[in-house]
């Protein structure tokens, strides 16, 4: 069991070092990074299908007791990112094949992308706070030399702005966890939920502020209004299946980071987290999109839509916050159907992530195989692709459509369900805005279609596509953006049991109980001064817990 | 540099040197000492090396690929806590076995920590030498 839960990041962290061992063959570079990635998925679904079965699992690293080591936990959650982390990793490896070529291989890029996946499920399975700061800069430091690979003009300059924006929100990370570790005097997040929860109000005004850091941080990570400059203007810069890598898994980590510790950690004690996070949620859904209105190169179309998607991520999150503020003064009786409105606001987030991990990153992978046909992204020199590549075009439609909320795709139930945990909460507004942006997607979205895809090829621009000697391999990149394509249909008809399983871990965030439980011991939970640490030890506490608490 | 008292003392300090970076690396257990500082004295016995002669015949003395020496000691950190795993227990958790060997009363403990320790001496090397031979290659 210790093995399973540490070993989405032992394995990628392997497969890394051994590509640096092998640096003088692509070839051995190549099988070792599929090996790698093909084990990280198997791990990544056996760990889902454990935590679904047996509830939180958590891991001590070194053997160093919670909350005096490291420790690394899976719940529903977090085992969901590791197994979309994994799916994403076996979609990158194979789509290099095709796509990135021997001149970026050379220059450790299998090490990278390893190191990467390593340092995403190292976000997603830490149960520390100043661990997760570690994989952070793990994470910041492969992508840095993952967008700089290849070292043309335009990349130096987005990396320059990635980098010199990510430094700055690890410096507010680091600030606000020696903070939070000056009031309560430690890391383990399940410990600080615990001593935290019981502070003074005399604290209070710290934790707010070390909380609005904390928002600030992971803001800067999952580009939010308004800190998300720096996306739009470094992921349309890199190798395509670098875009694509980075579009579908990295700003997911700040949604997630964001995710764990409001509702951990914060909840309780900073009300006024879901009317400001409202807010922004609103201004990063607008602005994402209206931005997104006013590209005409692909890949900066879909950066631009990456921020208004985060929008409805960091929505999902507020209504829920919001709801379980409002059931402190609420009458006992409704309070059950306003914890069920939370758990659906945060289940919703849970697919909504799922859902844009897959459409995004497949609209950046067909995105790279336009590129590769036709030598480059601006939509104005673009066109006829229907007329060439039926079925491609027909893969970008569905993904496509699936970003932007057709019925039945995958992006249609995402946005329902939050829309519907909006309504309940009584949250107008917000869902006008949401669906507006909705509509302003599928204007962005059909551009695109009508731009590249349909319309005729400027006669100017004959001539001017990659011999096809330099489009080998695009066979690889077009298996990738089909198995895609089959991932997004089968979500869309599975949206049933898979918003249940999202749902369930929507209900672990909201309780709390079951992830502080697999952390902490009980010897330790009663050892704690004050008695703090009772309520949640006895099982039967459980519910007492979420009727008092919240 | 072309200097024939820095050839010299190079000749014998480089053996020197090496044999206190293990030393430093082993006693480091409990000890001050450890991989880090081990690989650091280690980079230096090379980086004499490479100034009082040429970075080249410091590579040829290095035999290995600095990369792969990196990638070789980030592995051993790695695999160290793997015997642990394999044992049913936690990650990187440190296992001790007593091995009798010829010409000692005692049996001499080993732990995967001393795997641990090796890995760090070699990613440190790697490291340090790469920086330092870039820099001096820029020079040269």
């Amino acid at each position: 069991m210790n093995a399973l839960v540490v070993s989405p990041i032992a394995i990628p962290l392997l497969t890394a070092f051994l590509c640096m061992m092998a640096w003088r063959s692509v070839a051995l570079q190549r099988a070792l990074s599929i090996a790698g990635a093909l084990a990280l998925f198997a791990c990544s679904v056996l760990l889902f299908v454990r935590v679904l079965d047996v509830g939180v699992l958590a891991a001590d690293i070194g053997g160093w007791r919670a909350p005096f080591g490291i420790t690394m936990v899976a719940d529903t959650l977090s085992a969901l990112m590791v197994l979309l982390n994994g799916v994403v990793a076996v979609a990158i490896v194979f789509y290099s094949i095709g796509a990135i070529g021997p001149r970026r291989e050379k220059h450790a890029y299998h090490t990278l992308v390893h190191c990467l996946l390593a340092s995403v499920s190292g976000s997603f399975l830490s149960g520390d706070i100043f661990n997760i700061y570690v994989w952070f800069e793990v994470m910041l430091m492969s992508s840095f030399v993952l967008l700089t690979l290849g070292g043309e003009r335009g990349q130096l300059e987005g990396a320059l702005k990635y980098v010199t924006l990510n430094l700055l929100s690890s410096s507010l990370f680091l600030s606000a966890v020696g903070l939070l570790y000056g009031l309560v005097g430690s890391l383990n997040l399940a410990d600080i939920a615990i001593k935290l929860g019981s502070a003074g109000d005399e604290a209070r005004p710290v934790i707010a502020a070390i909380a609005v850091l904390f928002m600030a941080s992971f803001g800067i990570k999952a580009a939010i209004f308004p800190f998300f400059f720096w996306l739009p203007a470094s992921y349309h810069t890199p190798a395509p299946v670098i875009s694509a890598l980075f579009g579908g898994i990295l700003t997911k980590v700040g949604v997630y980071a964001m995710m764990r510790v409001y509702t951990l950690i914060f909840a309780p004690v900073f009300p006024a987290a879901g009317e400001i996070l409202l807010w922004i949620a609103a201004f990063t859904m607008v602005t994402g999109v209206l931005g997104a209105a006013a590209q005409y190169e692909i890949r900066r179309i879909l950066s631009f839509h990456i921020v208004s998607q985060i929008g409805y991520m960091i929505m999902g999150l507020a209504i829920a916050l919001l709801v379980l503020e409002r059931m402190d003064g609420a009458p006992i009786e409704d309070r059950p159907a306003m914890l069920a409105t939370a758990a659906m606001a945060l289940g919703g987030v849970a697919f909504f992530i799922l859902h844009n991990i897959l459409a995004k990153t497949n609209l950046f992978f067909v995105a790279g195989v336009v590129h590769r046909l036709r030598g480059t992204g601006e939509l104005k020199e673009l066109g006829g692709l229907y007329k060439e590549r039926p079925y491609l075009s027909l893969m970008f439609m569905v993904s496509a459509m699936a970003l932007a909320g057709i019925p039945i795709l995958t992006g249609f139930w995402g946005k329902l369900i939050l829309v519907v945990a909006g309504v309940r909460a009584g949250e107008y507004w917000i869902v006008g805005v949401s669906l507006g942006v909705g509509v302003l997607t599928l204007f962005s979205m059909t551009k695109i279609w009508a731009e590249a895809f349909w319309k005729a090829r400027p006669e100017e621009a004959e001539g001017t596509e990659p011999k096809p000697d330099d489009t080998r391999g695009t066979g690889w990149m077009n298996a990738v953006v089909a198995g895609f394509v089959v991932l997004i249909i089968g979500v869309s008809v599975l949206a049933g049991p898979i918003y249940r399983v999202t749902e369930r871990a929507g209900h672990e965030l909201i309780e709390r109980a079951p992830y502080i439980r697999a952390v902490l011991d009980e010897e330790y939970l009663r050892s704690l001064p004050g008695g703090i640490g009772e309520r949640w030890i006895e099982p039967r506490a459980e519910t007492a817990a979420a009727g008092e608490g919240r | 540099m072309n200097s024939l008292v820095l050839q010299t003392a190079s000749r014998f300090l480089l053996p020197l040197l090496l044999l206190l970076s293990v030393v430093i690396l082993l006693r480091g257990h409990n000890t001050p000492g450890g991989g880090f500082v081990g690989g650091l004295l280690a980079a230096s016995a090379f980086a004499l090396q490479a100034m009082a002669f040429d970075v080249e015949s410091a590579r040829r003395m290095l035999r290995v690929n600095l990369l792969a020496m990196v990638g070789l000691g980030l592995t051993l950190a790695l695999v160290s806590g793997f015997f642990s795993l394999s044992a049913g227990g936690p990650l990187l958790k440190g296992l001790w076995f007593e091995v009798p060997v010829l010409g000692f009363d005692d049996p001499i403990k080993i732990g995967t920590p001393v795997l641990f320790d090796i890995g760090v001496y070699l990613t440190v090397l790697g490291v340090v030498l790469t920086m330092i031979f870039t820099l001096q290659e820029v020079v040269e």
